[in-house]
């Protein structure tokens, strides 16, 4: 079996400050780190290679040239090779000229390496949390797709996968045939950690860790980058700064209760 | 609508460079070839005066922008009964459908099976009209059927805007309707304006833009400005797709306020016969199955009900308890009741405890200690409930009440139902 695994580098949102002078993010020592969702991702290829010895695990992504780093990440905790697409030509891609690339991408994975049973990506990355890139690189290499995998299941002859797709009250039973694209949470499994001989051998010069230009991948560039991109940054702002507190008054505990519902209630919070 | 150059018939004369009226084309040294930056106005001039026919414009997706009409909301329904989220976006979309235009309407777009009263429930919570896509094949929601015939119904009917609910089956059917349609999609707004004015409104009281930069604007651009938050919450960014119709936006459930029903309200109803056959659709569904929340964990609870030392004893937290369940939240608690055996340590929020970042944070009965303001000050919303009108808490709390808890939180747990509005 093939499969491949699209992941991302993204800072660690949870380290992320805003210079209070500047109302800017502070992007300087700011870890970079494998987008969660991903891992996710990479662990399930990872588990069936560990059921299957003859599974190749392929990790695509696009980014910058240091998102090596990240790559070096996957392939000590297994991966077998990885791609990264980098280009300014792709640079400033919004998610639909992102999912024209990454799709480019694996169009040329598969013309070196041979066909995929199944693609597995996260289901979205902590940086811009829009979970929009995994569905459409499904619709434009006419995959089906899964989103929020949380269990999976592939039958003895590889032609089809059962999965649970979880909803907000429960789940869905859900059989696709291959190949196709599933989208990952953190529900479906734990990912493991690097090892050192893993760490070793993804560290050398001849790491199989392949860099390719959007030319490479010939991609169409009047679909990828910031010009083709559908959608603009019209502004960009840090949201308005916490309100001071306010102490609820009110005749008795019911009014009061009731007056802070309502205050809940107005700012969408229940 | 986009020019290119074609990067293997250009011989890098120039000519081009020099005939763009935009500073459009840039001549790249190392390559020795032009390339198109983003002044360019798709003018055409550079493509008759090229020698060796290497530009050319892509007319394939060149869109008449003001044939798209309308906004459509997609009314997402489970098991015949309508979301929250979309009468929440039905208000929202007829509110912007005001703002563009007298004419211009929003109407609620229902795929599914059997759907007669679900059109006319929408229309009751305020849709111009409602069309309804059936189908058996439809009955539960499955992404090719659904994306086939949103898609289909959006070359028919163009609308200018689709609001989808950010849910799992919004987020999984509207970037494959956005791939298919090749138009931007912005996930999660909280903000949705088409109104200048109304966007400097909200700009004003929600963020920190400085208003002076959008004087430029033309007022009478009607583009729908999206607000979303990014990178954690820590920034925010409007969005705008003005090249591609119709514009697409997911929201959240509970971001936007439903309006009030109003029975035998009348309106349109549309009906749209699918194209669809049953090898369309590529997945199958083996089972539904519907189950209580598990409990989760205090680092993904969304609410948490704390208790402290102010609770008086371990039966306290009977109370919290109960007040966790009413809410759908987890218990916290402080540090001195885990010291004092009222509770288990899993429970304990704080430095040497959990650090929690929930959407809101009850605090009843605790002082709020340095060490415990560690672990939960960076929650969205802190609800303080203590005697002591001095406890640290209330310096970082949104809303405190100064009163007994024994006396508040059964109150609030009594009043919860009349005010929450769950998914």
């Amino acid at each position: 079996m093939r499969i491949i695994v699209c992941a991302k580098q993204v800072p660690d949102t949870s380290e992320v400050k805003i210079d209070p002078k500047t109302n800017r993010i502070i992007r300087d020592g700011v870890p970079s780190i494998l987008n969660p969702d991903d891992a996710n991702a990479l662990e399930e290829a990872l588990l069936l290679k560990d059921s299957q010895p003859d599974t190749e695990v392929i990790v695509v992504s696009m980014g910058p040239p240091q998102a090596k780093d990240m790559l070096i990440e996957c392939l000590a905790m297994g991966a077998d090779k990885c791609y990264l697409l980098s280009d300014r030509a792709v640079g400033g891609s919004d998610t639909w000229a992102t999912s024209n690339a990454v799709t480019s991408l694996i169009e040329k994975v598969v013309e070196e390496c041979g066909p995929f049973d199944m693609i597995f990506a996260g289901r979205q990355a902590i940086d811009g949390d829009t979970a929009q890139v995994g569905p459409q690189i499904a619709e434009k290499m006419h995959l089906p797709q899964v989103t929020y995998v949380q269990k999976f299941e592939i039958s003895d002859d590889k032609k089809v996968v059962t999965v649970q797709r979880q909803l907000e009250d429960g789940y869905e039973i859900i059989e696709v045939p291959t190949p196709c694209m599933l989208t990952c949470i953190k529900e479906l499994n734990n990912p493991r950690y690097m090892t050192v001989s893993g760490i070793v051998k993804a560290c050398k010069a001849d790491a199989p860790i392949y860099v390719k230009s959007a030319k490479d991948c010939e991609c169409d560039l009047s679909k990828v980058g910031l010009e083709a991109s559908p959608t603009v940054v019209f502004r960009s702002f840090t949201p308005a700064p916490k309100a001071p507190g306010q102490i609820i008054q009110g005749e008795d505990e019911r009014t009061q209760s009731q007056n802070l519902l309502a205050k809940l209630k107005e700012k969408h919070a229940i | 609508m986009a020019v290119v150059i074609n990067q293997e018939l250009c011989k890098g004369c120039k000519i081009c460079v020099k005939n763009c009226p935009f500073q459009a084309i840039d001549f790249d040294e190392a390559t020795r070839k032009a390339t198109i930056n983003e002044k360019c106005t798709a003018c055409s001039v550079c493509i008759s005066k090229c020698p060796f026919k290497a530009i050319t414009k892509d007319e394939s997706d060149e869109v008449d922008l003001s044939a798209y009409k309308h906004i459509w909301v997609f009314a997402e329904q489970r098991d015949g009964e309508l979301m929250g989220v979309a009468k929440e976006l039905i208000a929202c979309g007829r509110r912007l459908s005001r703002d563009i235009s007298p004419e211009t309407k929003c109407y609620a777009l229902l795929v599914g099976n059997n759907l007669d009263a679900l059109g006319q429930e929408a229309i009751e919570w305020g849709a111009d009209g409602s069309i309804l896509i059936e189908s058996p094949l439809l009955e539960h929601f499955n992404t090719d059927g659904y994306t086939k015939v949103i898609c289909d119904a959006i070359k028919e009917y163009k609308p200018e805007i689709i609001l989808y609910g950010a849910t799992h089956i919004g987020r999984d059917l509207a970037p494959r309707v956005a791939g298919r349609s090749n138009v931007g999609l912005t996930a999660d707004c909280t903000g949705l304006e088409v109104d200048l004015e109304k966007y400097k409104a909200y700009c004003a009281k929600e963020t920190t833009l400085d208003l002076s930069t959008l004087e430029g604007e033309d007022p009478d651009d009607k583009c729908i400005k999206q607000t979303r938050p990014a990178f954690g919450g820590n920034l925010m960014a409007t969005i705008v797709s003005k090249k591609t119709r119709p514009q697409m936006s997911t929201v959240r459930p509970g971001v936007m306020s439903k309006q009030e029903r109003v029975p035998g309200a009348k309106g349109e109803i549309i009906k749209v016969t699918p194209q669809l056959e049953e090898s369309d659709i590529r997945t199958k569904i083996i089972k539904i199955v519907k189950e209580a929340k598990e409990m989760v964990s205090l680092t993904d609870a969304k609410i948490i009900c704390s208790g402290g030392r102010g609770l008086g004893g371990p039966e306290g937290f009977k109370l919290i308890e109960q007040f966790a369940n009413k809410v759908g939240g987890v218990v916290g608690s402080s540090r001195a009741c885990v010291d004092a055996g009222w509770i288990g340590h899993e429970h304990q929020v704080g430095q040497t405890g959990t650090t929690v970042k929930p959407d809101i944070y009850f605090a009843c009965g605790i002082s709020g200690a340095i060490q415990h303001q560690a672990g939960m000050k960076n929650s969205k919303l802190i609800v303080a409930i203590n005697k002591d009108p001095d406890a640290p808490i209330f310096g970082i709390a949104d809303y405190g009440i100064v009163g007994d808890l024994y006396k508040v939180v059964p109150m609030i747990i009594e009043e919860w139902d009349n005010f929450s509005t769950a998914l």
